[in-house]
Parts: C-alpha cells; structure tokens; sequence
C-alpha cells in the first residue's frame, strides 16, 4: 500500500486486467480448436464445459468485486476501491460469455425454445434476471454516467448488486443436481462479504472519535 | 481372414504395466528411490499415479440389437461419466474409480425368491455366455451415447433366483463403502448412500434389460460400474445402477434415490419421454456426446417397439 497511486493505476492494474482476461482467452482459444475439429480441452461436452465455465468465472469476478469495499477496511487502505469498476466491468463480461455460450453454442439460437427456457426453467428465469439487472450496472460504470445521475442515484441504482449477487448463487444451485458442496461455498463466501458490510466502517468511528 | 480393428485405446502388450510393478504402486511412489527409477525408466508418473485395471479381454456373441448408429468412441464412454460415489464432476468417475476392487465381488440376492443367498460373480454370471449389445443412453441431463455393452440378460439371472407370485418389484443396491469410494462421506453427502434403483418385475424380465460385465469388447472399467450393472436403455441413465452388491425382490414399489432426493424432479419409472420434461430443463433434444447440434430425444430412448406394452393405460405424465 505504499506505493504511489500511480503505480497502482498504470502499471499494476493493466496487470490485474490482463490476468482477469486469461480464462476468456483460453475458453475463446479452445472453442476456437474445438470448431477446427482440433484436440481441444473443453472436454467430451464441450457445451456444458463452456456454460459452466463461463458462470464460474462470472460468480468468482462477482465476488472479487464485492470483496474489495470489505477489503478496504481490513487493509485500511482505500487502495482497491481502484480495482472495483474493473471487476465489476469483468463480472459482467463473463456473464456475457456465459449468455453467449448458453444462446449460441448450446441452443444455436433457437429462439422458441430459448423463450421457452427463461419462462418454464426456474433457474434460467433466475440467472435471466440477475443478467438483465447487471445490464444497468455495467452501461452506468462511465465516469460520465455517475455525473449525469448524481452520486446519491447512482449509488442507490448499484445497490442492486445485493440482489443481483444472491440471485447468482441462487441459479447455481438450482442448477446442479442433488446437494452439492460447491454452490454453497461460494454462497457462504458471499454470506462472509455482505456481513463484512455491517462491521463498523473507519468514518463512523472517526465520528465518534 | 480375420481383420482386427485397432481401436485408439488399443495399446500394445508392451506398454502394460508390469503386474508387480502395479501392484506395488503405493510403496513405488512412497520411496523416494522410486522417482529416481521413474525418471530413469521413462515412466510418466501420471501413469503410476492413478494405475488403471488391467482389463480382460472377453469372448461374446454378436446380437441384432445394434441401432446401426455411430459409436461413442471408448474414451468418452469411460471418461465423461455420472457416477457420483466417485465425485459429482463428469471427470471424477475416471479419475478417482481406481480404487474400486471389482475382484472378488458378490452379490446378495433376498426377498420373495425361492433360491436367496451370497452368489459369487462367478456364479451369477456365465462368461461363456456373453452377448453384446449396442444400446443407446440417453442421461436424463440431456446428453447421450451409443454403447456397445457386453453382458447377459437380467432375465436369465432373475430366473436363477426362482421369484415367487409375490416378488413385484427388484430393488437394486450399489456398494456404499467410504474406504473404496471418495465421494461417500461422513458429513456432507449428495445422495442418500447407498444407490438404490429398481424395475417393476416385468421391466426387469423385459428382454431389452441387461447386466453388463464389459464393453468394448472388454470387462468394465471401474468408473463404469465394474464389476456388473443394470442397463435399461429405455429409461434415464440414471436407472441403469452400478458396481451392484444387492437384489431384493420385493412386493412394494422400492424407494430409490434420485426420487428420494428430489421427488418432483425424478420418478420411479424415468421412461425417457420428449414430452414430459425435467421441471428445471426440456427433455425434447438431447446432445450426442461427440456432435455439437442437437438431436430430436425419441419416445422410450427409440424402443418403443419392445417396452411400450409395459405402460398400456397409465399416464406417463403422471407416473414419470
């Protein structure tokens, strides 16, 4: 945390956002060998392998990016308040990926069917909805946009995330089969994130102070 | 003439393991000599890591069940599998089945039989009497694959039984045990252990229902359900149970353990049916593992010839 704003902005966040593209790289690299009839590494479904990859990595940079608010009080450093925007921004490219993978690859644009998912499948209705809130989040993330609505709307507009994010979990363990461990971590890990925000912040106890 | 096709999983006598060497494998990899043997010896680690079962080859009759389609190649039939004792990813199955010791294993047979007992799988199975079979399987995740199973019909072992007028129903056990299978836990478990399934006893006496001991032309791998299974290619894969240690005939309609889990989601019959769908997704298409488009999912998995007489006069959207 000492080192100087700049170098966080221009040399390790171009960094960071080059890491964070690695999964979309080797998805789009691998479909890529998959449609060349080339061994690829998507595996003997490569349909499923895409659709879940994709939603994990939208889930993991969803909570990194809620992580980094609670992050700044524990390292007591607004440091990775910086990286938010980029996370959020990378939540959402994976969301789309995952849209993507599901409308394209998996149901070739067969529009009838795919209407007929969203209404009929709980979970997809589900996901559908948390992607279609995230959609406001992402087109509002400008500089630009924060001053066009005002700070005070803009954040209430993003406090949607608290809804966007259980709603993720939710479609994640809606969609496997049976109870299994895996959903329920990443919705624990949530639970610790969003009860992180109840801890008493540093201005509040300035102001006692 | 004859003209042996090598398949791509054919390896040559040389590359096998040598049987001391795989059966001191732990010790092997423990030493720290060892890795030096390996490296020196060329042996790829991964190899000796997760050993794999040497598998015998089997002698069997060709029959007409074939659906003249393309075959799912071997390594996706034994590598992309739902078996969840094993773990819950499709990849678990291979890599962690090798603990599985198919040999010895038996069978105990109870219920309305007139012959019960502890039957050696030597003594339920005639190995002289294999058949292959090339059966479609359609998961109930919407997935599919043409398998060419070795085995013998589950008729002729009912019948070996002697079932009494009040065995209704078999039920079918998996083997639980924590020591040989990574997925079964003490605390946090997917499914209620041990696996159950079970047919209606005209189901089970149907000729298309069958216990394989191979496929391929060879005995199962673990991760497939070794030593014998069920396969009922006209329902959801889910019902063609594996690694079977029990059969109780039974006049009752057993519980089994995906209704069990989720009532409302799986049935006790599980006929593969377009027109009923799973409450979370549509059951009309199917993927062929191996192709990208998907195909059209036909009416009791494209037997109806052989099992639609078993559901005169009842709702299969009821009874799904």
């Amino acid at each position: 945390m000492v080192l100087p704003t700049r170098v966080w902005r221009f040399g390790i966040k171009p960094v960071v956002f080059a890491v964070a593209l690695i999964p979309a790289a080797w998805l789009a690299y691998e479909w890529w060998l998959a449609f060349q009839g080339q061994p690829h590494d998507l595996g003997f479904n490569p349909n499923e392998t895409s659709n879940r990859f994709s939603g994990d990595w939208a889930l993991r940079m969803l909570l990194i990016t809620l992580a980094l608010t609670p992050l700044t009080k524990i390292l007591k450093s607004p440091k990775p308040i910086l990286f938010r925007r980029m996370f959020g921004l990378f939540a959402y490219f994976y969301v789309c990926l995952h849209m993507l993978s599901y409308i394209w690859l998996d149901m070739l644009f067969n529009w009838p069917e795919l209407w007929a998912d969203v209404l009929k499948r709980i979970y997809i209705t589900i996901g559908m909805t948390a992607f279609l809130m995230l959609t406001p989040l992402a087109i509002t993330s400008t500089k630009g946009m924060v001053k066009r609505l005002g700070a005070k709307h803009w954040q209430r507009l993003h406090k949607l995330i608290y809804l966007i994010a259980p709603l993720a979990i939710i479609h994640f363990f809606m969609m496997r089969k049976g109870f299994q461990l895996e959903p329920l971590v990443y919705g624990a890990i949530l639970a610790v994130l969003l009860l992180l925000r109840l801890m008493p912040g540093r201005r509040k106890k300035l102001a006692k102070a | 003439m004859f003209i042996k096709n090598r398949q791509n999983w054919h390896i040559s006598e040389n590359d096998v393991t040598p049987e001391r060497l795989y059966l001191n494998r732990r010790s092997f990899i423990g030493g720290g000599a060892g890795a030096a043997i390996l490296g020196a010896s060329g042996f790829a680690p991964g190899v000796l890591a997760t050993p794999k079962r040497q598998l015998e080859e089997l002698n069997f009759t060709k029959t007409a069940f074939d659906p003249d389609e393309t075959l799912t190649p071997y390594d996706a039939v034994t590598s992309y599998n739902n078996y969840y004792e094993f773990g819950t990813g499709k990849s678990d199955p291979a890599e962690h089945a090798w603990r599985l010791q198919p040999k010895p294993w038996s069978v105990k047979v109870e219920g309305h039989v007139a012959r019960p007992g502890i039957y050696d799988f030597e003594d339920l199975i005639n190995m002289n009497a294999l058949e292959e079979r090339i059966y479609r399987l359609r998961c109930v995740e919407a997935w599919s694959m043409v398998i060419p199973w070795i085995g013998v019909p589950l008729s002729s072992l009912i019948k070996m039984f002697e079932p009494t007028s009040d065995a209704k129903y078999v039920a079918f056990e998996t083997l639980e045990d924590k020591q040989q299978m990574p997925g079964v836990k003490s605390f946090f478990n997917v499914l209620d252990w041990p696996y159950r399934e079970g047919l209606r006893m005209d189901e089970a006496m149907n000729d298309l229902a069958f216990i394989a001991v191979g496929l391929y032309g060879k005995e199962l791998p673990n991760q497939n359900g070794a030593p014998l299974r069920l396969v009922v290619p006209w329902k959801y894969g889910f019902k063609s149970i594996k690694s079977i240690v029990r059969l109780n005939f039974v006049a009752d309609q057993p519980k089994t353990s995906w209704k069990k889990s989720a009532p409302d989601e799986y049935g006790f019959y599980s006929n593969v049916n377009p027109n009923v769908d799973h409450p979370r997704w549509s059951q009309k298409q199917e993927r062929r593992i191996g192709e990208f488009g998907r195909r059209e999912t036909l009416m009791f998995n494209g037997y109806e010839e052989e099992v639609t007489h078993l559901y005169a006069g009842m709702n299969l959207r009821k009874s799904f």
